[in-house]
């Protein structure tokens, strides 16, 4: 399954959810908040939410220095 | 003249805002006539607060506990050398009262909390977030949520830069529908890590021009949407928010602090 992720395209073997997404991407799901094809996807959708071939993923980390 | 209440000598300090037929003398009345609050006079707060002032914000609210140190004059551009241990709250309004005296200055040498922080908010007609830690984040943000207060959210984290605006209504996200709760050692990324300055300004100053759109009322909000700044590549990039329905402060049947909110209680949770 072919994914662009934060604008690189990666190869990945699906079916695969969000939440599989950033477990093998050893993303810690807490520091995150994941856009899939200019929408962000809520937390409670990251297990159901399952990736298809062609989806754009940003995932954006939480910053809030001032 | 659009609007007689506009002094000459105003006329002449704001003429470029006057000029655009999005502002004119109209909007120019309700900047002179709004009253901003601005969390924290540091990285983000400092060129906000400047172009905040600069364009005439009438009534200028500061909270922040912190006194001026040398680390902070990297970036904290409303702050001076020789001001260096005295109250940022006191440096800035120093600076705000040289630059514009139409502009009205409370200082707040203090922090924001869970506890002060509706009744800070309540009185004003925007909020301005330039704070550096989470717990502050959330405490104004959920604050702004309960007493329907716009917020321009800004931060900053080594390259990155992120802005939004949050505006409550029915389909629209909060805050806490994109950051649910602190990320682990977040705070350790706001305080321990570094921050080109410019960096800080890009933010503060987006966040000012966000302000200024809000409280003048043109050009599209970014309430809804997130601006992200990426310092190290040179490029931007908009997301689309959504109301998250699990949200822990909007969702349905979970107002945070219903308790203490006659908003957010009684039917919400009933």
């Amino acid at each position: 399954m072919r994914l662009t992720i934060n604008g690189e395209v990666q190869d990945l073997a699906g079916p695969l959810s969000v939440a599989g997404l950033l477990e093998r991407l050893r993303v810690d799901r807490r520091k995150v908040a994941v856009e899939r094809n200019l929408a962000i996807v809520p937390r409670a959708a990251y297990e159901t939410a399952m990736l298809e071939e062609g989806d754009r993923i940003e995932i954006v980390a939480f910053i809030g220095g001032g | 003249m659009s609007n007689p209440a506009l002094t000459d000598a105003q006329l002449e300090r704001y003429a470029r805002h006057i000029l655009l037929r999005e502002m004119g003398g109209r909007g120019q009345m309700r900047l002179l006539q709004s009253h901003v609050l601005v969390v924290g006079a540091g990285g983000i707060g400092s060129p906000a607060l400047l172009y905040l002032a600069a364009a005439g914000v009438g009534h200028l609210s500061i909270i922040d506990h912190d006194v001026v140190d040398l680390s902070n004059l990297q970036r904290q551009v409303i702050h001076t050398t020789d001001r260096i241990d005295a109250p940022k709250v006191e440096s800035a309004a120093r600076a705000i009262a040289a630059l514009n005296p139409d502009v009205k200055v409370t200082r707040l040498k203090s922090r924001i909390t869970r506890e002060n922080a509706r009744a800070l908010v309540a009185g004003c007609d925007l909020v301005l977030d330039g704070s550096d830690n989470f717990a502050t984040r959330f405490a104004v943000a959920d604050a702004c949520w309960f007493e329907a207060k716009p917020l321009v959210s800004a931060a900053i984290g080594e390259f990155d830069a992120q802005i939004s605006v949050f505006r409550r209504g029915a389909d629209r996200p909060c805050y806490r529908c994109f950051l649910p709760e602190a990320p682990p050692d977040g705070d350790r990324r706001c305080t321990e890590l570094g921050v080109v300055g410019a960096l800080a300004g890009v933010a503060g100053t987006w966040a000012a021009l966000e302000a200024v759109k809000e409280l003048a009322g043109f050009g599209e909000s970014l309430a809804g949407r997130m601006l992200l700044i990426d310092g190290l590549s040179a490029e931007t990039r908009t997301i689309t928010l959504s109301r998250d329905p699990s949200c822990p402060l909007c969702g349905v049947g979970n107002a945070l602090d219903a308790s203490a909110s006659p908003l957010g209680g009684g039917g919400r949770n009933a």
